[in-house]
Protein backbone atom coordinates (compact mmCIF):
# COMPACT_ATOMS: atom_id res chain seq x y z
CA UNK A 1 0.00 0.00 0.00
CA UNK A 2 1.60 3.45 -1.23
CA UNK A 3 1.50 6.22 1.24
CA UNK A 4 -1.07 8.19 -1.08
CA UNK A 5 -3.65 5.14 -1.76
CA UNK A 6 -6.90 5.64 -1.88
CA UNK A 7 -9.18 5.43 1.05
CA UNK A 8 -12.98 5.08 0.42
CA UNK A 9 -15.59 4.58 2.89
CA UNK A 10 -17.25 2.09 0.43
CA UNK A 11 -15.97 0.34 -3.04
CA UNK A 12 -18.45 -0.90 -5.62
CA UNK A 13 -17.27 -3.14 -7.89
CA UNK A 14 -19.76 -3.16 -11.07
CA UNK A 15 -21.78 -0.28 -12.94
CA UNK A 16 -25.13 -2.68 -12.95
CA UNK A 17 -28.41 -2.43 -11.26
CA UNK A 18 -27.47 -3.52 -8.14
CA UNK A 19 -24.39 -1.55 -8.01
CA UNK A 20 -25.62 1.33 -8.63
CA UNK A 21 -28.30 1.25 -6.58
CA UNK A 22 -25.91 0.54 -3.41
CA UNK A 23 -23.67 3.18 -4.59
CA UNK A 24 -26.36 5.97 -4.84
CA UNK A 25 -27.69 4.89 -1.52
CA UNK A 26 -24.27 5.35 0.19
CA UNK A 27 -23.63 8.52 -1.91
CA UNK A 28 -26.82 10.18 -1.09
CA UNK A 29 -26.18 9.77 2.73
CA UNK A 30 -22.70 11.65 2.69
CA UNK A 31 -20.39 8.34 2.50
CA UNK A 32 -17.62 8.59 0.13
CA UNK A 33 -18.22 5.77 -1.96
CA UNK A 34 -16.18 4.82 -5.61
CA UNK A 35 -17.90 2.61 -8.09
CA UNK A 36 -15.16 0.36 -10.23
CA UNK A 37 -16.42 -0.61 -13.77
CA UNK A 38 -14.50 -2.92 -16.42
CA UNK A 39 -16.81 -1.28 -19.30
CA UNK A 40 -16.02 1.84 -21.48
CA UNK A 41 -19.04 3.37 -19.50
CA UNK A 42 -21.21 1.87 -17.28
CA UNK A 43 -24.01 -0.31 -19.36
CA UNK A 44 -21.08 -1.12 -22.11
CA UNK A 45 -20.76 -4.66 -20.57
CA UNK A 46 -24.41 -5.37 -19.44
CA UNK A 47 -27.09 -7.60 -20.49
CA UNK A 48 -30.35 -8.46 -19.90
CA UNK A 49 -33.51 -9.44 -21.25
CA UNK A 50 -35.07 -5.98 -20.84
CA UNK A 51 -37.96 -5.86 -18.41
CA UNK A 52 -37.97 -3.19 -15.93
CA UNK A 53 -40.01 -2.86 -12.70
CA UNK A 54 -40.93 1.04 -11.71
CA UNK A 55 -41.70 -0.02 -8.06
CA UNK A 56 -38.41 -1.39 -7.02
CA UNK A 57 -36.50 0.94 -9.29
CA UNK A 58 -37.98 4.11 -7.94
CA UNK A 59 -37.80 3.12 -4.46
CA UNK A 60 -33.94 3.57 -5.25
CA UNK A 61 -34.24 6.23 -7.51
CA UNK A 62 -37.28 8.74 -7.27
CA UNK A 63 -39.15 9.90 -10.01
CA UNK A 64 -36.16 7.94 -12.67
CA UNK A 65 -39.31 7.45 -15.16
CA UNK A 66 -39.83 11.06 -15.91
CA UNK A 67 -36.21 11.40 -17.56
CA UNK A 68 -34.38 7.96 -17.60
CA UNK A 69 -34.38 6.90 -21.05
CA UNK A 70 -37.11 3.94 -21.11
CA UNK A 71 -37.85 2.12 -24.26
CA UNK A 72 -41.72 1.35 -23.15
CA UNK A 73 -44.23 1.21 -21.13
CA UNK A 74 -45.82 -2.11 -20.57
CA UNK A 75 -49.64 -2.51 -20.38
CA UNK A 76 -49.68 -6.53 -21.80
CA UNK A 77 -47.92 -9.84 -21.07
CA UNK A 78 -48.40 -12.37 -23.18
CA UNK A 79 -47.48 -16.40 -22.90
CA UNK A 80 -47.20 -18.61 -25.30
CA UNK A 81 -46.91 -22.56 -25.14
CA UNK A 82 -45.33 -23.45 -28.63
CA UNK A 83 -44.52 -26.33 -30.52
CA UNK A 84 -42.98 -26.97 -33.47
CA UNK A 85 -46.10 -25.86 -35.58
CA UNK A 86 -48.57 -24.38 -33.16
CA UNK A 87 -49.14 -22.01 -29.97
CA UNK A 88 -51.45 -21.97 -27.09
CA UNK A 89 -51.44 -18.22 -26.13
CA UNK A 90 -52.99 -16.44 -23.65
CA UNK A 91 -52.22 -13.21 -22.23
CA UNK A 92 -53.34 -10.11 -19.90
CA UNK A 93 -53.61 -6.52 -20.82
CA UNK A 94 -54.79 -3.31 -18.42
CA UNK A 95 -55.15 0.05 -19.87
CA UNK A 96 -53.82 0.88 -16.21
CA UNK A 97 -50.69 -0.29 -16.36
CA UNK A 98 -49.74 2.61 -19.04
CA UNK A 99 -51.23 4.83 -16.53
CA UNK A 100 -48.77 7.24 -14.13
CA UNK A 101 -46.91 6.36 -12.48
CA UNK A 102 -46.66 2.45 -14.25
CA UNK A 103 -46.12 -0.83 -13.42
CA UNK A 104 -43.04 -1.56 -15.72
CA UNK A 105 -40.80 -0.74 -18.88
CA UNK A 106 -38.67 -1.73 -21.67
CA UNK A 107 -35.21 -0.76 -21.06
CA UNK A 108 -32.24 -1.21 -23.14
CA UNK A 109 -29.24 -1.76 -20.50
CA UNK A 110 -26.27 0.06 -22.42
CA UNK A 111 -28.11 3.16 -21.72
CA UNK A 112 -30.51 3.58 -18.74
CA UNK A 113 -27.34 1.99 -16.73
CA UNK A 114 -25.22 5.10 -18.51
CA UNK A 115 -28.41 7.54 -17.41
CA UNK A 116 -28.61 5.86 -13.91
CA UNK A 117 -24.80 5.94 -13.25
CA UNK A 118 -24.98 9.69 -14.02
CA UNK A 119 -27.53 10.03 -11.01
CA UNK A 120 -25.03 8.27 -8.88
CA UNK A 121 -22.19 10.92 -10.00
CA UNK A 122 -24.50 13.54 -9.02
CA UNK A 123 -24.82 11.95 -6.02
CA UNK A 124 -21.42 12.43 -5.12
CA UNK A 125 -19.86 8.96 -5.84
CA UNK A 126 -16.76 8.41 -7.75
CA UNK A 127 -17.91 6.30 -10.91
CA UNK A 128 -13.97 4.52 -12.14
CA UNK A 129 -14.53 2.87 -15.77
CA UNK A 130 -12.19 0.84 -17.81
CA UNK A 131 -10.97 -1.26 -14.86
CA UNK A 132 -11.09 -4.49 -14.29
CA UNK A 133 -10.83 -6.05 -10.24
CA UNK A 134 -8.39 -8.87 -10.09
CA UNK A 135 -8.61 -9.91 -6.30
CA UNK A 136 -10.13 -8.56 -3.02
CA UNK A 137 -7.57 -7.35 -1.24
CA UNK A 138 -7.46 -9.36 2.45
CA UNK A 139 -5.79 -8.50 5.88
CA UNK A 140 -6.48 -12.34 7.46
CA UNK A 141 -10.16 -12.92 7.05
CA UNK A 142 -11.13 -9.64 6.55
CA UNK A 143 -11.42 -7.62 2.72
CA UNK A 144 -9.77 -4.56 3.07
CA UNK A 145 -9.90 -3.05 -0.63
CA UNK A 146 -9.79 -4.57 -4.09
CA UNK A 147 -6.74 -5.05 -6.36
CA UNK A 148 -7.50 -3.62 -9.42
CA UNK A 149 -5.65 -4.04 -13.55
CA UNK A 150 -4.50 -0.81 -13.14
CA UNK A 151 -0.77 0.16 -12.47
CA UNK A 152 -1.00 1.18 -8.45
CA UNK A 153 -4.42 -0.03 -8.53
CA UNK A 154 -5.22 -1.21 -4.86
CA UNK A 155 -7.80 0.93 -3.85
CA UNK A 156 -8.89 0.42 0.02
CA UNK A 157 -12.24 0.85 1.66
CA UNK A 158 -13.86 -0.27 4.56
CA UNK A 159 -16.10 -2.22 3.06
CA UNK A 160 -16.45 -3.59 0.13
CA UNK A 161 -19.48 -4.35 -2.46
CA UNK A 162 -19.67 -6.77 -4.50
CA UNK A 163 -21.92 -6.56 -7.42
CA UNK A 164 -19.65 -8.12 -9.71
CA UNK A 165 -22.72 -10.38 -11.79
CA UNK A 166 -22.76 -13.64 -11.94
CA UNK A 167 -19.39 -14.70 -12.82
CA UNK A 168 -18.18 -12.58 -9.37
CA UNK A 169 -14.69 -13.10 -8.90
CA UNK A 170 -15.18 -11.59 -5.39
CA UNK A 171 -17.95 -13.69 -3.89
CA UNK A 172 -15.70 -16.71 -4.92
CA UNK A 173 -12.08 -15.47 -3.62
CA UNK A 174 -13.34 -14.89 -0.63
CA UNK A 175 -15.31 -18.02 -0.78
CA UNK A 176 -19.28 -17.23 0.01
CA UNK A 177 -19.88 -19.00 -2.85
CA UNK A 178 -18.20 -22.12 -4.86
CA UNK A 179 -17.71 -22.41 -8.66
CA UNK A 180 -21.26 -22.33 -10.56
CA UNK A 181 -22.51 -25.80 -11.55
CA UNK A 182 -23.97 -25.92 -15.11
CA UNK A 183 -27.19 -26.91 -13.78
CA UNK A 184 -27.25 -23.94 -11.60
CA UNK A 185 -27.22 -21.23 -15.15
CA UNK A 186 -28.98 -20.93 -18.07
CA UNK A 187 -26.88 -19.15 -20.97
CA UNK A 188 -29.56 -16.51 -22.88
CA UNK A 189 -28.36 -15.07 -26.18
CA UNK A 190 -30.44 -12.26 -27.29
CA UNK A 191 -30.51 -9.94 -30.34
CA UNK A 192 -31.93 -6.08 -30.76
CA UNK A 193 -33.67 -6.45 -33.89
CA UNK A 194 -34.58 -2.85 -35.51
CA UNK A 195 -38.14 -2.38 -36.93
CA UNK A 196 -40.18 1.14 -37.76
CA UNK A 197 -41.99 2.68 -34.62
CA UNK A 198 -44.70 2.50 -36.84
CA UNK A 199 -44.49 -1.04 -37.92
CA UNK A 200 -44.26 -2.48 -34.20
CA UNK A 201 -47.24 -0.69 -32.74
CA UNK A 202 -49.22 -2.15 -35.51
CA UNK A 203 -47.51 -5.47 -35.42
CA UNK A 204 -48.23 -5.57 -32.02
CA UNK A 205 -51.34 -3.87 -31.50
CA UNK A 206 -50.06 -0.60 -29.88
CA UNK A 207 -50.35 2.86 -29.58
CA UNK A 208 -47.88 5.50 -28.72
CA UNK A 209 -45.13 4.53 -25.86
CA UNK A 210 -47.22 1.40 -24.85
CA UNK A 211 -45.21 -1.83 -24.78
CA UNK A 212 -45.66 -5.28 -24.96
CA UNK A 213 -43.82 -8.68 -23.30
CA UNK A 214 -44.14 -12.13 -25.24
CA UNK A 215 -42.47 -15.08 -22.88
CA UNK A 216 -42.52 -17.99 -24.82
CA UNK A 217 -42.32 -21.57 -23.57
CA UNK A 218 -41.29 -24.99 -24.69
CA UNK A 219 -40.69 -25.54 -28.57
CA UNK A 220 -39.04 -21.44 -27.63
CA UNK A 221 -36.64 -23.45 -25.47
CA UNK A 222 -36.54 -26.29 -27.83
CA UNK A 223 -37.57 -28.58 -24.95
CA UNK A 224 -35.51 -27.72 -22.33
CA UNK A 225 -35.59 -25.58 -19.35
CA UNK A 226 -35.55 -22.29 -20.60
CA UNK A 227 -37.84 -19.73 -22.19
CA UNK A 228 -37.96 -17.15 -24.79
CA UNK A 229 -39.27 -13.74 -25.19
CA UNK A 230 -39.93 -10.97 -27.47
CA UNK A 231 -39.96 -7.26 -25.93
CA UNK A 232 -40.94 -4.21 -27.70
CA UNK A 233 -39.06 -1.10 -27.79
CA UNK A 234 -39.36 1.83 -29.47
CA UNK A 235 -38.11 1.20 -32.71
CA UNK A 236 -36.08 -2.35 -32.14
CA UNK A 237 -37.60 -5.48 -30.42
CA UNK A 238 -35.39 -7.48 -27.85
CA UNK A 239 -35.68 -10.99 -28.73
CA UNK A 240 -34.21 -13.84 -27.22
CA UNK A 241 -33.96 -17.16 -25.64
CA UNK A 242 -32.20 -19.18 -23.06
CA UNK A 243 -31.75 -22.90 -21.42
CA UNK A 244 -30.38 -24.14 -19.01
CA UNK A 245 -26.20 -24.65 -19.56
CA UNK A 246 -26.23 -28.41 -18.55
CA UNK A 247 -29.23 -29.26 -20.98
CA UNK A 248 -27.42 -27.39 -23.84
CA UNK A 249 -24.68 -29.09 -22.31
CA UNK A 250 -26.04 -32.77 -22.42
CA UNK A 251 -28.30 -32.19 -26.18
CA UNK A 252 -25.28 -30.72 -27.67
CA UNK A 253 -26.72 -27.42 -28.88
CA UNK A 254 -25.33 -24.30 -29.09
CA UNK A 255 -27.59 -20.66 -28.58
CA UNK A 256 -26.97 -19.41 -31.35
CA UNK A 257 -28.69 -22.30 -33.20
CA UNK A 258 -31.20 -22.26 -30.24
CA UNK A 259 -32.28 -18.63 -30.95
CA UNK A 260 -32.60 -19.14 -34.49
CA UNK A 261 -34.88 -22.23 -34.27
CA UNK A 262 -37.05 -20.01 -32.03
CA UNK A 263 -36.86 -17.03 -34.87
CA UNK A 264 -37.64 -18.93 -37.46
CA UNK A 265 -40.73 -20.65 -35.45
CA UNK A 266 -44.58 -19.84 -37.72
CA UNK A 267 -45.82 -17.68 -35.30
CA UNK A 268 -42.55 -15.60 -34.59
CA UNK A 269 -41.18 -15.54 -38.24
CA UNK A 270 -43.43 -12.51 -39.30
CA UNK A 271 -43.04 -10.48 -36.28
CA UNK A 272 -39.63 -9.89 -36.86
CA UNK A 273 -40.30 -9.42 -40.81
CA UNK A 274 -38.38 -6.99 -42.86
CA UNK A 275 -36.00 -6.42 -39.23
CA UNK A 276 -32.23 -5.55 -39.61
CA UNK A 277 -30.49 -7.06 -36.31
CA UNK A 278 -28.25 -4.37 -34.37
CA UNK A 279 -26.74 -6.03 -31.72
CA UNK A 280 -25.98 -9.66 -30.41
CA UNK A 281 -25.97 -10.55 -26.69
CA UNK A 282 -25.21 -12.89 -24.24
CA UNK A 283 -25.58 -13.42 -20.49
CA UNK A 284 -25.63 -15.87 -17.67
CA UNK A 285 -28.46 -15.74 -15.48
CA UNK A 286 -28.43 -18.02 -12.23
CA UNK A 287 -31.34 -19.99 -11.70
CA UNK A 288 -30.52 -21.48 -8.48
CA UNK A 289 -32.80 -20.13 -6.75
CA UNK A 290 -32.91 -20.54 -3.20
CA UNK A 291 -30.43 -23.16 -3.28
CA UNK A 292 -27.32 -21.03 -5.38
CA UNK A 293 -27.85 -17.98 -2.94
CA UNK A 294 -24.74 -17.79 -0.87
CA UNK A 295 -24.22 -16.10 2.82
CA UNK A 296 -24.62 -12.40 1.78
CA UNK A 297 -21.85 -10.95 3.83
CA UNK A 298 -18.47 -11.60 4.94
CA UNK A 299 -16.05 -9.22 7.15
CA UNK A 300 -15.50 -6.23 5.26
CA UNK A 301 -17.73 -7.30 1.86
CA UNK A 302 -21.23 -7.85 1.00
CA UNK A 303 -22.68 -9.74 -1.95
CA UNK A 304 -25.26 -8.13 -3.78
CA UNK A 305 -27.78 -8.50 -7.43
CA UNK A 306 -26.49 -11.68 -9.81
CA UNK A 307 -23.14 -11.76 -7.94
CA UNK A 308 -25.62 -13.18 -4.81
CA UNK A 309 -27.58 -15.28 -7.56
CA UNK A 310 -30.51 -12.91 -6.88
CA UNK A 311 -33.01 -14.24 -9.45
CA UNK A 312 -36.72 -15.39 -9.73
CA UNK A 313 -36.71 -17.09 -12.56
CA UNK A 314 -40.05 -18.36 -12.05
CA UNK A 315 -41.56 -14.69 -12.80
CA UNK A 316 -38.64 -13.72 -14.54
CA UNK A 317 -37.51 -11.24 -12.12
CA UNK A 318 -33.43 -10.10 -11.61
CA UNK A 319 -33.07 -6.60 -12.12
CA UNK A 320 -35.45 -5.80 -8.80
CA UNK A 321 -34.07 -8.43 -6.87
CA UNK A 322 -30.55 -6.69 -8.27
CA UNK A 323 -31.76 -2.94 -7.29
CA UNK A 324 -33.54 -3.97 -3.95
CA UNK A 325 -30.46 -6.36 -2.82
CA UNK A 326 -27.92 -2.85 -2.90
CA UNK A 327 -30.25 -0.59 -1.37
CA UNK A 328 -30.27 -3.35 1.57
CA UNK A 329 -26.41 -3.68 1.07
CA UNK A 330 -26.48 0.41 1.61
CA UNK A 331 -28.83 0.41 4.45
CA UNK A 332 -26.45 -2.07 6.25
CA UNK A 333 -23.17 -0.25 5.69
CA UNK A 334 -24.59 2.98 6.72
CA UNK A 335 -25.48 0.94 9.95
CA UNK A 336 -22.37 -0.33 10.34
CA UNK A 337 -20.82 3.05 9.78
CA UNK A 338 -22.67 4.46 12.70
CA UNK A 339 -21.42 2.14 14.76
CA UNK A 340 -17.88 1.91 13.51
CA UNK A 341 -17.94 -1.79 13.23
CA UNK A 342 -17.39 -3.51 9.84
CA UNK A 343 -17.11 -7.09 11.10
CA UNK A 344 -19.06 -9.80 9.23
CA UNK A 345 -21.27 -9.94 12.21
CA UNK A 346 -22.16 -6.28 11.72
CA UNK A 347 -22.97 -6.61 8.38
CA UNK A 348 -25.17 -9.85 8.71
CA UNK A 349 -27.01 -6.90 9.13
CA UNK A 350 -27.75 -7.58 5.24
CA UNK A 351 -28.66 -10.89 5.39
CA UNK A 352 -31.38 -9.97 8.00
CA UNK A 353 -32.59 -7.65 5.89
CA UNK A 354 -32.52 -9.85 2.50
CA UNK A 355 -34.29 -12.78 5.12
CA UNK A 356 -37.57 -10.07 5.80
CA UNK A 357 -37.69 -8.78 2.30
CA UNK A 358 -39.71 -9.81 -0.64
CA UNK A 359 -36.10 -11.27 -2.04
CA UNK A 360 -35.87 -13.99 0.06
CA UNK A 361 -39.34 -15.35 0.61
CA UNK A 362 -39.88 -15.00 -2.84
CA UNK A 363 -36.86 -17.37 -3.50
CA UNK A 364 -37.89 -19.37 -0.87
CA UNK A 365 -41.48 -19.82 -2.07
CA UNK A 366 -40.18 -21.28 -5.46
CA UNK A 367 -37.01 -22.69 -3.77
CA UNK A 368 -38.18 -26.29 -5.59
CA UNK A 369 -39.15 -24.99 -9.03
CA UNK A 370 -36.03 -25.22 -10.74
CA UNK A 371 -34.83 -28.74 -10.04
CA UNK A 372 -38.11 -29.89 -10.42
CA UNK A 373 -39.39 -28.65 -14.15
CA UNK A 374 -35.28 -29.86 -14.38
CA UNK A 375 -36.12 -33.39 -13.69
CA UNK A 376 -39.42 -33.18 -15.59
CA UNK A 377 -39.25 -32.62 -19.18
CA UNK A 378 -42.43 -33.23 -20.23
CA UNK A 379 -43.52 -29.83 -19.45
CA UNK A 380 -41.38 -28.37 -21.98
CA UNK A 381 -42.50 -31.10 -24.66
CA UNK A 382 -45.28 -33.52 -24.26
CA UNK A 383 -47.41 -31.28 -22.26
CA UNK A 384 -47.62 -28.20 -24.71
CA UNK A 385 -48.06 -31.03 -27.47
CA UNK A 386 -50.85 -32.26 -25.82
CA UNK A 387 -52.55 -28.92 -24.76
CA UNK A 388 -51.77 -27.64 -28.53
CA UNK A 389 -53.36 -31.06 -30.24
CA UNK A 390 -56.50 -31.11 -28.02
CA UNK A 391 -56.98 -26.99 -29.03
CA UNK A 392 -56.64 -28.44 -32.77
CA UNK A 393 -58.95 -31.06 -32.29
CA UNK A 394 -61.58 -28.90 -30.48
CA UNK A 395 -61.67 -26.59 -32.98
CA UNK A 396 -61.35 -28.89 -36.50
CA UNK A 397 -65.11 -28.65 -37.79
CA UNK A 398 -65.05 -32.26 -39.37
CA UNK A 399 -68.19 -33.71 -38.84
CA UNK A 400 -66.99 -35.67 -34.76
CA UNK A 401 -69.74 -34.70 -32.37
CA UNK A 402 -67.83 -32.60 -29.60
CA UNK A 403 -67.77 -35.37 -27.32
CA UNK A 404 -66.44 -37.74 -29.36
CA UNK A 405 -63.44 -35.40 -29.75
CA UNK A 406 -63.23 -35.17 -26.07
CA UNK A 407 -62.89 -38.62 -25.57
CA UNK A 408 -60.42 -38.81 -28.22
CA UNK A 409 -58.17 -36.52 -26.47
CA UNK A 410 -58.71 -37.73 -23.24
CA UNK A 411 -57.50 -41.51 -24.91
CA UNK A 412 -54.79 -39.73 -27.00
CA UNK A 413 -53.25 -38.35 -23.46
CA UNK A 414 -53.78 -41.30 -21.70
CA UNK A 415 -51.26 -43.59 -24.40
CA UNK A 416 -48.68 -40.90 -23.97
CA UNK A 417 -49.11 -40.69 -20.01
CA UNK A 418 -50.87 -42.55 -17.75
CA UNK A 419 -53.31 -41.02 -15.37
CA UNK A 420 -51.33 -41.52 -12.49
CA UNK A 421 -48.42 -40.10 -13.70
CA UNK A 422 -50.26 -36.85 -14.92
CA UNK A 423 -51.25 -36.36 -11.69
CA UNK A 424 -48.41 -36.61 -10.03
CA UNK A 425 -46.88 -34.58 -12.45
CA UNK A 426 -49.42 -31.70 -12.10
CA UNK A 427 -49.26 -32.33 -8.45
CA UNK A 428 -46.09 -31.81 -8.43
CA UNK A 429 -45.56 -28.82 -10.29
CA UNK A 430 -47.84 -27.11 -8.35
CA UNK A 431 -46.20 -27.69 -5.22
CA UNK A 432 -43.73 -26.70 -6.70
CA UNK A 433 -44.54 -23.15 -7.41
CA UNK A 434 -47.40 -22.96 -4.57
CA UNK B 1 -35.85 -11.06 -42.07
CA UNK B 2 -32.94 -12.74 -43.33
CA UNK B 3 -30.65 -15.14 -41.56
CA UNK B 4 -27.23 -14.06 -40.68
CA UNK B 5 -24.73 -16.02 -39.60
CA UNK B 6 -23.04 -15.90 -36.25
CA UNK B 7 -20.18 -13.87 -38.13
CA UNK B 8 -21.93 -11.89 -39.67
CA UNK B 9 -23.53 -11.37 -35.84
CA UNK B 10 -20.39 -10.53 -34.41
CA UNK B 11 -19.50 -8.01 -37.48
CA UNK B 12 -22.74 -5.86 -35.96
CA UNK B 13 -20.83 -6.14 -32.39
CA UNK B 14 -18.53 -3.01 -31.22
CA UNK B 15 -15.38 -4.89 -30.05
CA UNK B 16 -12.03 -3.52 -28.85
CA UNK B 17 -9.77 -6.62 -28.88
CA UNK B 18 -7.04 -7.08 -26.40
CA UNK B 19 -3.48 -8.04 -28.07
CA UNK B 20 -3.30 -11.48 -25.66
CA UNK B 21 -6.74 -13.59 -25.02
CA UNK B 22 -7.98 -13.13 -21.49
CA UNK B 23 -8.76 -17.09 -22.26
CA UNK B 24 -6.00 -19.71 -21.81
CA UNK B 25 -6.23 -23.38 -22.11
CA UNK B 26 -4.12 -24.74 -19.21
CA UNK B 27 -3.54 -27.91 -20.78
CA UNK B 28 -4.11 -27.98 -24.32
CA UNK B 29 -3.28 -32.04 -24.04
CA UNK B 30 -6.37 -32.50 -21.64
CA UNK B 31 -8.81 -31.32 -24.32
CA UNK B 32 -8.01 -33.98 -26.58
CA UNK B 33 -8.94 -36.88 -24.07
CA UNK B 34 -12.06 -34.74 -23.60
CA UNK B 35 -15.35 -36.15 -24.30
CA UNK B 36 -18.00 -33.81 -25.23
CA UNK B 37 -15.63 -31.18 -25.97
CA UNK B 38 -18.77 -28.78 -24.22
CA UNK B 39 -17.08 -25.55 -25.03
CA UNK B 40 -17.31 -25.89 -29.13
CA UNK B 41 -20.79 -25.69 -28.77
CA UNK B 42 -22.03 -24.03 -25.52
CA UNK B 43 -20.05 -20.45 -26.58
CA UNK B 44 -22.92 -18.04 -27.80
CA UNK B 45 -19.82 -16.88 -30.20
CA UNK B 46 -18.31 -19.92 -31.00
CA UNK B 47 -14.96 -19.19 -29.60
CA UNK B 48 -13.33 -22.57 -28.92
CA UNK B 49 -12.75 -24.43 -32.27
CA UNK B 50 -12.01 -27.78 -32.56
CA UNK B 51 -9.07 -27.59 -35.04
CA UNK B 52 -5.95 -29.71 -36.73
CA UNK B 53 -6.95 -31.92 -33.94
CA UNK B 54 -6.52 -29.29 -31.46
CA UNK B 55 -8.26 -26.53 -28.90
CA UNK B 56 -8.49 -23.80 -30.73
CA UNK B 57 -9.11 -20.20 -28.89
CA UNK B 58 -10.77 -17.30 -31.22
CA UNK B 59 -11.11 -14.93 -27.84
CA UNK B 60 -11.68 -11.72 -30.33
CA UNK B 61 -15.86 -12.22 -30.50
CA UNK B 62 -16.36 -13.06 -27.03
CA UNK B 63 -18.88 -11.65 -24.77
CA UNK B 64 -17.29 -12.35 -21.42
CA UNK B 65 -20.64 -13.98 -20.69
CA UNK B 66 -18.78 -17.01 -18.71
CA UNK B 67 -20.49 -20.17 -20.27
CA UNK B 68 -17.65 -22.00 -21.33
CA UNK B 69 -15.72 -21.36 -17.22
CA UNK B 70 -18.60 -22.87 -16.04
CA UNK B 71 -19.32 -25.75 -18.68
CA UNK B 72 -15.15 -26.29 -18.85
CA UNK B 73 -15.74 -26.97 -14.48
CA UNK B 74 -15.88 -30.87 -14.59
CA UNK B 75 -12.26 -30.59 -16.33
CA UNK B 76 -11.02 -27.21 -15.05
CA UNK B 77 -8.58 -26.74 -17.64
CA UNK B 78 -9.81 -22.88 -18.22
CA UNK B 79 -8.54 -20.00 -16.96
CA UNK B 80 -10.80 -17.77 -17.28
CA UNK B 81 -10.55 -13.23 -16.64
CA UNK B 82 -12.18 -10.59 -17.96
CA UNK B 83 -10.26 -8.67 -20.81
CA UNK B 84 -8.39 -6.07 -19.44
CA UNK B 85 -10.47 -2.96 -18.25
CA UNK B 86 -11.33 -0.73 -21.54
CA UNK B 87 -11.43 -3.96 -23.78
CA UNK B 88 -13.49 -6.28 -25.43
CA UNK B 89 -17.16 -6.05 -26.25
CA UNK B 90 -18.94 -2.89 -25.77
CA UNK B 91 -22.51 -3.03 -26.17
CA UNK B 92 -24.73 0.04 -27.57
CA UNK B 93 -27.90 -1.55 -26.42
CA UNK B 94 -27.45 -3.81 -24.12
Amino acid sequence: MSQTAEKFDAIVVGAGPSGLAAAYTLAKAGVSVAVVERGDFPGSKNVMGGVLYRQPTEDVFPDFWRTAPLERVLIEQRAWVMTEKAVFKFGHRHETFGEEPYNAFTVLRARFDKWVAQQVRDAGALVIPETVVEAPLMDGDKVVGIRTGRPDGDLYANVVIAADGVNSLLAQATGLRPEIDPDQVAIAVKEVIALPRETIEARFNLTGDQGVAIEMYADASWGMLGTGFIYTNKESLSVGCGALLSQLIERGISPNDLLEHMKAHPAVKPLLEGGETREYLAHLIPEGGLRGMPKLSTHGMLVVGDAAMLVNSMHREGSNLALTSGKLAAQAVLRAREWGDYSAESLSYYDQLVRDSFIYKDLYKYRNMSRFFEHHPQFFSLYPELLNEAAREMLTVNGTPKRNKQRAIFWDALRKRSLLRMVRDFYGAWRSVA
Amino acid sequence: MKQLTLEQKLFLNGFRPDKDSHLRIKDPEKCKTCKLRQCTYVCPVNTYRWENDQITVFFEGCLECGACRVACKSCGNLEWRYPRGGFGINYRTG
